[in-house]
């Protein structure tokens, strides 16, 4: 399981108010090197593979994902009617695989962007204002830093007990002392060149500034930098589910799948391997595809 | 160079007490009466409301936080639930475990990680390159709990080389690293813990040795005439200093993230302690274990940066 990488991203300032002429737009030009990209493409691609299979897995799951059945427990893989084998209550693997990419990927994107808002504030703020202000919020993301991420997690869901919801609030509070020091980073750049001064001079109010000029030059290191955090926050829920500190048991999730699966390893060694894949695929595939597109909008970590 | 190690010790202290509060929040965190959480549901009620008084719950919260502090900084972590043992005691046992196949761990990651990253750096584009690229990928998305289950399924129960879980007849008191019976069972939580910063280290490696190698000295060495490998030793001396710190830093990630490949491994550490205590909801002994694992983790942090600013005259600054 890796940590959360340092993050200090130098900004790109994004072209403000580009010429209405030919010249192609910021995002266009940032497409136009994805395009020649194939690795990045084709692990995009996965991606929504992997989201529209768990959008659709109440109609793409050939059987109940709840159901269990005593006389079919630990079937083999291509089992009858059972594709990918049964777990060891006798649920039907695929159905369960579809079903536990819902809260997976749930838990893989809904964290970093609630993460993002939290701390991507903060960090503007505390860029922005500079001084106290800034002391008191960056001293304060100091501490969580002095918890390696995994530590944290356990940390506050152990304390919090299981359940999808201190999951979710466990994961926001470990990814939010990263972003936030990414955006105050990216934000005291901005804040010193010179055509927020020339804003600040002409009169503009320190919130259209904040609006109009700074955000949407932190936006984008922002962005990537949490593009990066959706394959670990996937793989620190499937950690915490893996514990016991995530959903509670007859719901599908794959760190659980996992975790239940692990007394049958000397039964159906495949089967149990099963879960940990999809979380392998989906891990690497987010993981490939931030990096293709921090490499496309030119921002360095 | 003193004046800078003075400022970076004292820089650990607000940090340190940040990490106490944090800890001491903990248990406020957790549902419930936060005395019940902190004893056995059968104890007496008037037990209960000594230690209410012993722990000072009847004070304001602040004045709790410093009795318990001063207990903290007295060596006293309080008392586990499951079997009333001092959680210091417990914590320091378990340490060792830890530590030790930890340090294993991350110095083999080092040394693997210096020739992939080598072998990729001088191959640029390279079959080889994106091969080693391949496994740092892997390394890095890899779930360890599942690596660990995986290797499991592999070594122990398809080719039974291997023992499966705990750490054999000798347990944890007499177990010694030296003799192969009892070391078999390091290998796996070994193997599980070393993936992930082999491919975090591989890749910084490989991108911080080619950049080096396309800086303009490089070429001047090779106008000079000097041999590949002499020119590889001296932009590996380069990247060095980076090196250890990434080591340094990674050996604190394995001490604090090593609770999902022990749980699998039920390898008696630091890990598998906080799996007990989240599985019987021992809140003292999560608290405690969490607090040693994190003060080690500053601790590391610290020792690497002065490190460093020893090796690399140029860090003096902040």
């Amino acid at each position: 399981m890796t940590d959360i990488p340092a993050g200090a991203i130098p900004v790109t300032p994004a072209t403000q108010g580009a010429p209405a002429s030919k010249v192609r737009s910021y995002w266009g030009s940032v497409w136009n090197r994805l395009r020649y990209d194939p690795v990045t493409l084709f692990f995009l691609a996965v991606i929504i593979l992997i989201i529209l299979s768990a959008i659709f897995a109440p109609w793409l799951a050939p059987l109940d994902p709840e159901k269990s059945s005593m006389a079919n427990r630990l079937r083999p893989i291509g089992y009858k009617k059972f594709l990918l084998g049964t777990d060891e209550q006798g649920r039907d693997m695929l159905s369960r695989l579809l079903w536990g990419g819902r809260v997976s990927l749930m838990m893989g994107i809904l964290p970093v962007v609630f993460a993002t808002l939290i701390g991507g504030a903060f960090g503007v703020v505390a860029g922005y204002y500079g001084g106290k202000v800034n002391m008191v919020i960056m001293r304060t993301m100091d501490v969580f830093f002095a918890f390696p991420s995994v530590l944290l997690a356990v940390a506050i869901a152990g304390s919090l007990g299981g359940g999808i919801f201190n999951q979710m609030l466990t994961l926001t509070v470990v990814l939010i002392p990263p972003i936030c020091r990414v955006a105050e980073t990216a934000t005291s750049q901005v804040r010193s060149l010179d055509f927020v001064d020339a804003a600040r001079a002409s009169g503009a109010s320190t919130v259209s500034i904040l609006f109009t000029h700074v955000l949407i030059n932190v936006l984008s290191p922002v962005l990537v930098y949490s593009s990066t955090l959706v394959s670990i926050s996937i793989i620190l829920a499937s950690g915490l589910s893996f514990l016991g500190l995530g959903v509670s048991p007859p719901t599908a999730d794959w760190g659980l799948m996992l975790s239940t699966l692990r007394q049958a390893i000397y039964v159906q060694p495949l089967v149990t391997a099963l879960p940990g894949i999809a979380i392998l695929i989906t891990s690497i595939a987010f993981n490939l595809v931030s990096d293709g597109l921090r490499q496309a909008m030119d921002v360095k970590t | 160079m003193w004046l800078y190690a003075l400022r970076r010790l004292l820089m650990t202290i607000p940090i340190l007490l940040g990490v106490t509060i944090i800890c001491f929040a903990l248990v406020k965190l957790a549902p419930g009466d936060p005395v019940q959480n902190l004893v056995r549901p059968e104890t007496p009620p008037e037990d209960i409301a000594k230690l209410r008084a012993y722990y000072g719950l009847d004070q304001p919260v602040v004045i709790q936080y410093f009795v318990w502090l001063w207990r903290v900084l007295s060596g006293d972590l309080g008392t586990s639930i499951a079997n009333n043992a001092p959680v210091a005691s417990e914590v320091l046992r378990a340490f060792q475990n830890t530590i030790v196949i930890a340090i294993i761990s991350v110095v083999l990651a080092f040394f693997a990680s210096m020739a992939l990253g080598i072998i990729a750096a001088t191959r640029q584009g390279g079959l080889v390159d994106r091969f080693v690229t391949a496994v740092a990928v892997f390394g890095i998305s890899v779930p360890t709990f599942w690596l660990a289950v995986v290797l499991v399924i592999l070594f122990a129960v398809n080719f039974n080389w291997l023992p499966a879980t705990g750490m054999g007849s000798s347990g944890s008191d007499s177990f010694n690293y030296f003799d192969w019976n009892d070391f078999k069972f390091a290998v796996m939580p070994i193997v599980a813990l070393a993936l992930p910063p082999l491919g975090i280290m591989t890749r910084t490696t490989r991108s911080a040795l080619s950049e080096i190698l396309n800086q303009d000295f490089i070429l001047t060495l090779r106008a000079k005439g000097l041999s590949e490998t002499s020119i590889i030793m001296h932009a590996v001396r380069n990247i060095l200093p980076g090196a250890v710190a990434m080591l340094g830093l990674q050996l604190g990630y394995l001490i604090g993230g090593s609770v999902l490949v022990e749980t699998v491994f039920t390898w008696p550490g630091t890990g598998f302690l906080l799996n007990k205590a989240i599985l019987t909801r021992d809140i003292p002994l999560l608290q405690g274990t969490i607090l040693v694992l994190a003060t080690v983790f500053v601790l590391i942090n610290l020792v690497v940066d002065l490190l460093q600013s020893l090796v690399d005259p140029r860090i003096k600054r902040i």
